[in-house]
């Protein structure tokens, strides 16, 4: 994946890399941002909208499931990181 | 596939929040793409994500990359024409063949280094099989980024009332700015990015509606009342899907035509899918990639299909048409349902998830065919020998080509739609035979050259023969000499196909010269050293993460799937 790289250099690089480029943290912001706007947007649903999807609050039950979803995401990305092998040619 | 609506019938009600949360996505799309991009320094990089990615990132992108268009567009119509028996195409017609894929034909194709699977089929067979193959798979590709690019477009259009051709352009500037910038990686990050988009678009969509309907027992109720009856509740013997007389070659041919032979044949020589399984980390993460992604595969029925069934009895313009003899527009069953479940918010992610699976297929079509381009055609036939660098600056340039060729292709198809469909079979018919030249040429050591390009091209031939004897497979060329239509000739077809190229290749090898036995290493079970396909890790795993075992919990869960809805 990286360029042979020397010292700390290559310690810095490679940990910013695996850092910033954990898809696990990319899905869990998402899908987390998804939540909190469907949360937001529930404060403001209509009878009409509520009616429409059968008495159920799909906008909040959808963004309270999107939100715990991306933190599982963010602790799972959190408890086990990427590790970069040493000797990555 | 056409997705034909009254102007306006179907237009969302959308807001600024489904906007926002539109935007959103696609702000992450691109960002994927431009954070891939600081780690493409190769072509290796470039077009195989370096080989450096975890199983279950390959995992879920082998499926994403195939839930596309046709896949949530066109099961759910399935799902809302013939109901339950639809679950065959994944239960029978991909989990099995992907569980294959993983445990016996990864080890050969990650395992000889290859980059591509034409790259296998010259280092097995020579020139003449490659240019068979890897010309017919660069077309068929070009062909259905187009289709996937106008599918999206089209929806765009009915949904939010973009014109055809500004959806078409923006689309495709959005694939190519990622596939372009972070080649394969920024296409498989995206891909599993979007398979939690869609889940997230289609998962609540798939409660709200059952709530509706009164859960299962409601829903069961509803669709035995609907035409098409009780028989939609059942997997087995599924004629309404084959169009067969008798519930007996029914199921013959669901197993043997579209578990065996067409299932097969996709998903263990399609390119598009094992380049995803070929960017693993290790030769066990690569088998584990398919079989990994088996899992969520046995469950996207239960998000899509059911959708489908869900519209069939809740959608007045698919129940009515439907119950009275008409013609519903079950194409767009899911759309209906959407518009008229979900509340501004959740629409929009609704939207999002959809837009999600059109592009994954675009983009997946793009970087398979872009590797080919270049390692298959450009590298092996055209100009050799040059810096990595080189083929790097080719790969860009043929993503750029690819979806320019693309956007013609979706305005070709704007025209038409038939001709599409009939070219889209047409390529489906080189995809036949090959799983029988591949899994001989693995086992077989004596197989030769010539045995490898005349068994495809005759498998082929035999499979475009039966589209033409067809019915309607074909259509206009299509002579109705024999009583096959639908599903059932394209079945009938692919096992012509496959059974036609297993005896050609055995006859043409009996008469002609095999190759050296020393350029076979890696290529042929038999001349393998076992240390070839052995993981150094081996040994760390723990149970879950080797593929064999995984596969086996694999198909008990699909065995029970099937029994639970026989």
């Amino acid at each position: 994946m990286a360029e042979k790289m020397s010292g700390a250099d290559a310690q810095a690089e490679r940990t910013r890399k695996a850092g910033a480029f954990d898809i696990r943290n990319f899905i869990g912001m998402l899908i987390g941002i998804f939540g909190v706007v469907l949360l937001i947007a529930s404060i403001f649903d209509s009878a009409a909208d509520i009616a429409k999807a059968d008495g159920v609050r799909v906008n909040l039950w959808a963004g309270a499931g999107m939100v715990v979803t991306a933190i599982v995401f963010f602790a799972w990305a959190r408890l086990r990181p990427v590790v970069v092998p040493e000797d990555t040619p | 596939m056409t997705v034909l609506a009254a102007e306006g019938a179907l237009r969302l009600d959308t807001n600024w929040v489904d906007y926002l949360l539109i935007g959103v996505y696609f702000a992450f799309v691109i960002g994927i793409g431009v954070l891939a991009r600081r780690s493409v320094s190769s072509s290796i990089d470039f077009f195989l994500s370096g080989r450096s990615l975890p199983a279950w990132v390959t995992g879920l992108a082998f499926i994403s990359a195939n839930l596309g268009a046709v896949e949530i567009i066109g099961m759910s119509a399935n799902g809302a024409n013939y109901g339950i028996p639809t679950v065959h195409y994944f239960w029978v017609g991909a989990v099995p063949a992907m569980l294959f894929l993983g445990v016996v034909m990864m080890p050969f194709y990650y395992g000889s280094k290859v980059r591509s699977v034409p790259e296998f089929m010259r280092r097995r067979f020579g020139t003449g099989a490659h240019l068979v193959n890897a010309l017919s798979f660069a077309i068929a590709q070009l062909l259905i980024a187009g289709i996937n690019l106008y599918l999206l477009a089209n929806i765009v259009e009915i949904i939010l009332g973009w014109p055809l051709w500004v959806s078409l352009i923006v689309a495709a500037a959005i694939v190519l700015t990622y596939t372009s910038l972070g080649g394969l990686s920024a296409a498989i990050y995206n891909e599993v990015l979007q398979f939690f988009v869609i889940v997230a678009a289609l998962l609540p969509l798939t409660l709200i509606g059952l709530h509706k309907v009164g859960w299962w027992g409601g829903l069961k109720e509803k669709v035995a009342a609907s035409a098409g009856g009780a028989e939609q509740l059942s997997s087995w013997p599924g004629q309404a899907l084959t169009g067969f007389d008798s519930p007996f070659w029914s199921v013959v041919g669901i197993v043997l035509g579209l578990g065996f032979v067409l299932s097969f044949g996709y998903w263990t020589t399609n390119f598009v899918e094992v380049q995803r399984a070929m960017a693993s980390s290790s030769i066990s993460a690569a088998q584990r990639a398919p079989i990994i992604g088996a899992f969520p595969k046995m469950f996207v029925p239960f998000i899509v299909i059911f959708p489908g069934m869900i519209a069939a009895v809740l959608v007045n313009e698919i129940s009515e048409p439907k119950n009275n003899g008409g013609s519903p527009d079950y194409n767009n069953a899911l759309l209906y349902l959407i518009r008229d479940l979900l509340p501004n918010g959740m629409l929009g992610v609704a939207i999002a998830g959809l837009l999600a699976s059109f592009m994954a297929g675009m983009a997946a079509n793009i970087s398979a065919f872009n590797t080919v381009f270049s390692y298959d055609l450009w590298e092996t036939y055209v100009v050799k020998d040059r810096p990595d660098g080189y083929y790097l600056a080719v790969g860009r340039a043929a993503t750029v080509g690819a979806t320019v060729i693309a956007i013609f292709t979706a305005t070709f198809a704007a025209s038409y739609s038939n001709i599409m469909n009939y070219l889209q079979t047409l390529f489906g018919f080189f995809n036949a035979p090959l799983f029988a030249t591949f899994i001989l040429g693995m086992f077989w050591k004596r197989m030769t050259a010539t045995a490898g390009w005349t068994g495809l091209v005759a498998g082929t031939t035999a499979a475009i023969l039966v589209g033409i004897a067809s019915q309607d497979a074909l259509g206009g060329l299509s002579q109705g000499w024999v009583g096959l239509s639908g599903q059932g000739a394209s079945f009938v077809a692919a096992g012509a196909a496959f059974v036609v190229d297993i005896i050609v290749s055995v006859l043409v090898t009996l008469v002609t010269k095999p190759r050296e036995e020393s350029e076979l290493r890696g290529l042929v079970y038999s001349l393998t050293p076992k240390m070839d396909f052995h993981d150094d890790n081996e040994g760390a795993l723990a149970w879950y993460q080797k593929p064999n075992i995984l596969a086996g919990v694999g198909v008990v869960i699909v065995v029970g799937l099937n029994i639970i809805f026989w």
